[in-house]
């Protein structure tokens, strides 16, 4: 057994097992943290397949952002578990027969499954083992289909801009600050000063 | 089996049975890294207080060894023998986890970086995505030690530090994607190269004057968002809002004592020497001597890294010792509408120039 087989097992393992955690601890918090180990068990897959760049921004972009907003949020819930296991027997037989139903089609599919050989070889960009695996993503993403990835680009820009116009709300009477008003503030315009005379005082 | 035992015991003693010879001292050059690094972190600690000491016109420590030189051993001593509380209402699992999960990952981010030509203990084809992938990891020590303690402040700080680290990556990201640009790689290695290879003294043809090569002349204002993000990144004052002890007494650490308060306080600095090492590579040409004439190149390059470093590292104090606290807004906003549209406008920049003049690197490992 190489240590490339060895590792590809204790990865595997831990994902399988760390994803059956993601679906049964009864703490949500932890749940996220076990989805985290499966994000890098996946990863470190990902390295041992030679993909090191979609590693590493699997790392980054799943584990680095996504799962720590996922955790932001879930942390802030004020989760009632007693709540949530009362209905779980009533639900139960429904549940089961679905999770059976879509296992027998997944077993279905998986077991007639067949890649073509003309498939895998005829495929429209070869693999280069020749240049870097971010280097070939690049000239794949960004030179060969370009104007579908900047398509791809301007869905995702209309969509988060919808989601803003969507959210924002701008009330008015809410003081707000103006920093380039408070940086250009001067003595002049600041401080006023007065002389006052003993024994009169201030006139307001 | 038994071959599989073997290889094992080749790996981790670095004895070369059976044709994994090029593991051989992989364990003991990571050993040695871990030991110089740990030792070098007590001393960077003791500079900070020295150097904020010295701001303050106060002697810092001085009782411990000469010149207090063995102050941050005593601390460790004195961590070490403390007894740990664990708070009852926390969830003691994560609790304990969080400080090594801090650790281990500011201390996994230093496979990689080349302390001179070849000195890297792993030159991975994408080093720099490797560190900030491994960065990026940081905040999880911060976030499951806030909410493990199940206390107000710590869960307060905890919420404010992963926002703060998530804005300012996004700037440290954009930055190191100019200099990605300047160079086409993203090994480290190929990256301090590059920056001997290009660059304003050889326009001028002056190439012996080394330091007008490097990227923090051409990519200045990146220079400086990278610093300011790297001290907001490491929850460096004046962003250490996470443990802003006037408002949450010491943010995600408040629970925290003896063993674990010391590897969260070591994790800590580990990641601030590292946001040194990487400034040293991306924009201070790595282990290159800043002239290229005698006295300065016989010194080894490590010497000049380790020395770029501690530059870098007097800078990140002397900024603790200045600058006072932001509020929690402005450093938002500092991120997200001061860095960000900067750092975008400048890559648009740096890819126009590169297309325009055909300036930029053509060696390396592609």
């Amino acid at each position: 057994m190489s240590l490339t087989l060895f590792f590809f097992y204790l990865f595997s393992t831990i994902l399988v097992a760390s994803a059956f955690m993601v679906i049964s601890s009864r703490n949500p918090v932890h749940s996220v943290l076990f989805l985290i180990l499966t994000f890098v068990n996946a990863a470190g897959l990902f390295l041992l397949a030679g993909a090191e760049f979609l590693a590493l921004i699997l790392i980054l972009v799943y584990v680095g952002a996504v799962a720590v907003l996922f955790l932001f949020v879930v942390m802030m819930l004020d989760i009632d578990f007693a709540e949530l296991k009362k209905g779980i027997l009533q639900y139960m037989p429904i549940g089961v027969l679905i999770g059976i139903v879509l296992f027998l089609e997944l077993a279905l599919v998986a077991g007639t499954w067949v890649v073509l050989p003309e498939v895998v070889a005829g495929s429209a960009m070869p693999i280069d083992d020749t240049i870097s695996n971010t280097r070939a993503l690049g000239q794949v993403l960004y030179t060969r289909y370009v104007y579908l990835f900047q398509g791809a680009a301007i869905i995702l820009l209309i969509a988060m801009i919808g989601a803003i116009v969507l959210t924002l709300h701008h009330r008015k009477n809410v003081k707000r600050q103006d920093i380039a008003d408070q940086v250009a503030r001067d003595p002049k315009t600041a401080v006023e000063i007065v002389k006052i005379k003993s024994g009169q005082g201030l006139e307001s | 089996m038994m071959e599989f035992i073997v290889s094992a015991l080749d790996y981790l003693l670095g004895i070369p049975f059976l044709g994994w010879g090029e593991h051989i001292g992989f364990i003991y050059k990571g050993l040695l890294m871990l030991v110089a690094l740990l030792v070098f972190v007590a001393y960077f600690l003791l500079a900070d207080r020295k150097i904020w000491a010295a701001v303050q016109m106060r002697r810092g420590p001085n009782v411990v060894g000469i010149f207090g030189l063995f102050q941050s051993f005593a601390d460790l001593l004195k961590f070490v023998f403390k007894e740990p509380v664990i708070p009852a209402s926390s969830n003691k699992f994560v609790f304990l986890l969080a400080p090594f999960v801090t650790v281990v990952l500011a201390l996994a981010a230093w496979v990689v970086i080349p302390l001179d030509y070849g000195w890297a203990l792993s030159n991975i084809n994408v080093g720099i995505l490797y560190i900030f992938a491994i960065s990026s990891l940081g905040i999880y020590g911060i976030i499951m030690g806030g909410w493990a303690s199940n206390s107000k402040y710590a869960f307060l700080g905890a919420l404010r530090s992963a926002a703060q680290m998530v804005s300012y990556e996004v700037s440290i990201g954009f930055v190191i994607v100019t200099v990605l640009l300047l160079v086409g790689s993203l090994n480290l290695t190929d990256i301090v190269l590059a920056q001997a290879e290009m660059g304003l003294a050889h326009m001028l043809g002056v190439p012996w004057m080394n330091f007008l090569n490097w990227f923090w002349l051409p990519l200045f204002p990146m220079f400086i968002i990278f610093f300011i993000s790297a001290l907001a990144e490491t929850n460096r004052p004046p962003f250490d809002l996470p443990e802003a002890e006037s408002e949450l007494v010491a943010g995600f650490m408040v629970e925290y004592g003896s063993t674990p308060y010391m590897m969260f306080m070591l994790g800590e600095y580990v990641a601030i020497v590292l946001m040194c090492a990487l400034t040293t590579i991306l924009f201070l040409g790595g282990w290159a001597a800043p002239l290229e004439i005698a006295p300065f190149t016989w010194i080894p390059g490590f010497i000049w890294f380790i020395l770029k470093v501690w530059l870098v590292f007097f800078m990140f104090s002397i900024v603790k010792a200045f600058v006072p606290r932001y509020r929690y807004d402005q450093l938002m906003r500092l991120g997200w509408k001061v860095f960000l549209p900067i750092s975008i406008f400048m890559i648009f920049v740096v890819a126009l120039v590169l297309q325009l003049t055909g300036w930029g690197w053509h060696g390396g490992m592609a």
